[in-house]
């Protein structure tokens, strides 16, 4: 689905706060926020829903704590046990402290790289991936705030150009 | 200005007087000769005399001194060992309820020097709130230094290496009476506690100054002070931990000992500075402080805590794989005779902690920080508790009347003493440099 779009440029991070404050003042929904570095405050400004990402994290961890004692069972108890420094490998628990380290290091492993490879799935980030963004700029030194028109163009151009925008353009765009 | 409301103040004051009376209980119960705790003993019936032949073994284990020898007791022995035991208990229960409470104004002192070294923007306007915990570093200093001094001139058993008798048959001690005897003990002890309350006193000095003046000079030299004052704190809390605490067991060291002893005083003022910060703004003070301030300290008390579980599974984990006689017998007491206190210390320092405060949203919730800083306070007393019971009463530990009354004396000398100092001075600082930052801060 194709749909007409406008794109306003700011080359200020807190002129775009201001401009995204005063266009959801308007009650207009921002399609997008184009940003060459994390700004502050912009997620709660433009009214973003908080991150489920730390509870994907939590569900990771669980799964590596789970993979460890799985695997420590196998490796250390069931398939090959041994005895190390006097302590026969001969049931989970009473080896378990030695386990502990393992147990924490996979806990860990698989919250940080499940949660990272997450992020970059639910930002639609892939290898070969062509850029969403529309203009080479917003890598540089400018900020462009898009919003998607519903006939109401002029009111739209009105509003971004009293909020500091340095450039305001209308574009197609095949909006997923 | 914050004036101390009337019911604080009798609150205080009736929790000190409860506690004397508890403390004089603990004292007056306590058997004044062998015979006495000899009755004191078998009164207790048929279940405490069955474990006496294992005690027995263990008593040689713990390295008691009398025992070092390694020879099985006899009867004689065996009775004298209980004797000193259960006089020791209200000694023990007192020294442990007089540490903890020193021991969180002065892990309050390190994170406001942090803080000032750091020259931090987001807490300058809970540094009246440090200053008032940390000025009861001077009573809770002056209560620990009496109790080891009594120790020295013999009124008590709390630490075995003081007793000539012990070390005259112990190799061991011999070797170690270099560093351990008690004069040099006592200097060390004079020196640490004139440092830390001289910084206390001269940073506090500094920060009222601040206020009144019309540059920074003050606020810098704050800064020198306190970098150098960590530097100070760090060599001196190792060695104190080490004197106060792990000496009572003298033949066993742990090398992480001075940490783990720092995480713990670390993590509970970090939760007094919460729940002192929560409550006065619970009385319509401290009117800038925000949630966000909230949650930082809460973060610290879900990191630290994490922190304390580390240590201590890191100490516990080596001895145990180990597994050096020496070495183990720390654990296999504490494991055999104080199983509930010492696994329950773990939940309570760790799996409390880590359930209630993971949620970002939770760490804003005052009575929700509140809940969580009584549970970590309890734990860190329990972490103290047995970390010197074993070695001073054996398995004849109990929470009781003695331990309840010294916690709750040292309780309301706390509360009346830091209060106090909180009314001395106005709660917000006026002319800190990161003032305004610190009241538009959030995360």
């Amino acid at each position: 689905m194709a749909s007409k779009v406008i794109q306003a440029f700011y080359n200020d991070d807190d002129v775009l706060m201001h401009a995204v404050k005063k266009v959801k003042a308007a009650k207009h929904h921002i399609e997008e926020v184009y940003c060459p570095f994390p700004v502050h405050g912009l997620d709660k400004a433009m009214g973003l829903e908080p991150t489920r990402l730390a509870i994907t994290a939590f569900m990771y961890g669980c799964v590596g704590i789970t993979v460890a004692v799985v695997m420590m069972n196998f490796i250390m108890i069931e398939d090959w046990p041994q005895d190390i420094g006097g302590k026969p490998s001969f049931s989970y628990i009473e080896n378990m402290p030695a386990f502990v380290p393992i147990m924490f290091e996979l806990t860990v492993f698989f919250a940080a790289h499940l949660m990272v490879i997450t992020f970059y799935l639910r930002s639609r980030l892939w290898p070969f991936k062509e850029a969403e963004n529309p203009d080479v700029r917003t890598t540089d030194d400018h900020f462009l705030m898009e919003i998607e028109i519903h006939d109401n163009e002029s009111e739209l151009r009105d509003l971004l150009a009293g909020t500091g925008a340095v450039e305001i353009n209308i574009s197609e765009k095949d909006l997923h | 200005m914050y004036t101390v409301s009337n019911r604080l103040k009798i609150g205080s004051i009736i929790l000190m007087a409860l506690g004397i009376i508890g403390i004089g209980i603990g004292f007056m119960s306590a058997p004044s000769d062998i015979a006495e705790a000899k009755e004191m003993v078998a009164s207790h019936g048929d279940g405490h005399g069955e474990s006496h032949g294992a005690e027995a073994t263990h008593a040689v284990a713990d390295g008691h001194g009398e025992e070092a020898g390694g020879h099985a007791m006899s009867e004689e022995e065996h009775d004298k060992h209980v004797y000193h035991q259960l006089s020791n208990k209200p000694w023990a229960a007192l020294y442990i309820a007089a540490f903890f409470f020193f021991m969180i104004a002065l892990g309050v002192l390190a994170f406001y020097a942090i803080q000032r070294a750091a020259q931090a923007g987001w807490s300058p306007l809970l540094f009246r709130v440090m200053e008032g915990i940390t000025s009861y570093i001077v009573p809770g200093g002056i209560a620990v230094f009496v109790i080891l001094l009594l120790s020295v001139l013999h009124y008590n058993h709390l630490f075995v290496w003081m007793d000539d008798s012990v070390v005259a048959k112990d190799a061991l001690l011999q070797g170690k009476a270099g560093y351990l005897n008690p004069t040099f003990f006592l200097i060390r002890a004079a020196i640490f506690l004139a440092g830390w309350i001289g910084y206390r006193e001269y940073s506090r000095k500094l920060s009222l100054a601040q206020d009144e003046s019309d540059d920074d000079s003050n606020f810098k030299l704050n800064f020198r002070i306190s970098a150098g004052f960590l530097v100070f704190y760090l060599i001196s809390e190792s060695i104190m931990s080490w004197d106060w605490i792990m000496s009572v067991d003298p033949h066993w060291f742990s090398t992480l000992f001075g940490w783990y002893i720092f995480a713990s005083m670390f993590v509970s003022g970090i939760t007094v500075i919460a729940m002192v910060t929560i409550y006065l703004k619970s009385k319509g003070l401290l009117k800038d402080v925000n949630d966000s301030h909230i949650h930082d300290l809460a973060k610290f008390m879900f990191g630290i805590s994490i922190f304390w579980t580390y240590l201590w599974f890191s100490q516990f984990m080596l001895i145990w794989y180990a597994n050096i006689p020496e070495e183990v017998t720390y654990y296999i007491t504490r494991i055999e005779d104080y199983n509930l206190p010492f696994f329950g210390m773990v939940a309570m320092n760790f799996l409390f902690p880590v359930l209630l405060l993971m949620n970002s949203d939770y760490k804003r919730l005052n009575w929700f920080v509140v809940m969580a800083g009584v549970v970590i306070l309890a734990g860190h007393y329990m972490d103290i508790f047995n970390a010197i019971m074993p070695a001073t009463v054996g398995d004849k530990w109990f929470i009781g009347i003695p331990e309840i009354g010294s916690i709750l004396f040292f309780a309301g000398l706390f509360i009346f003493w830091i209060f106090r100092a909180l009314a001395s001075a106005p709660l917000q600082p006026k002319r800190n440099p990161f003032i305004e930052e610190s009241k538009h801060f959030h995360y």
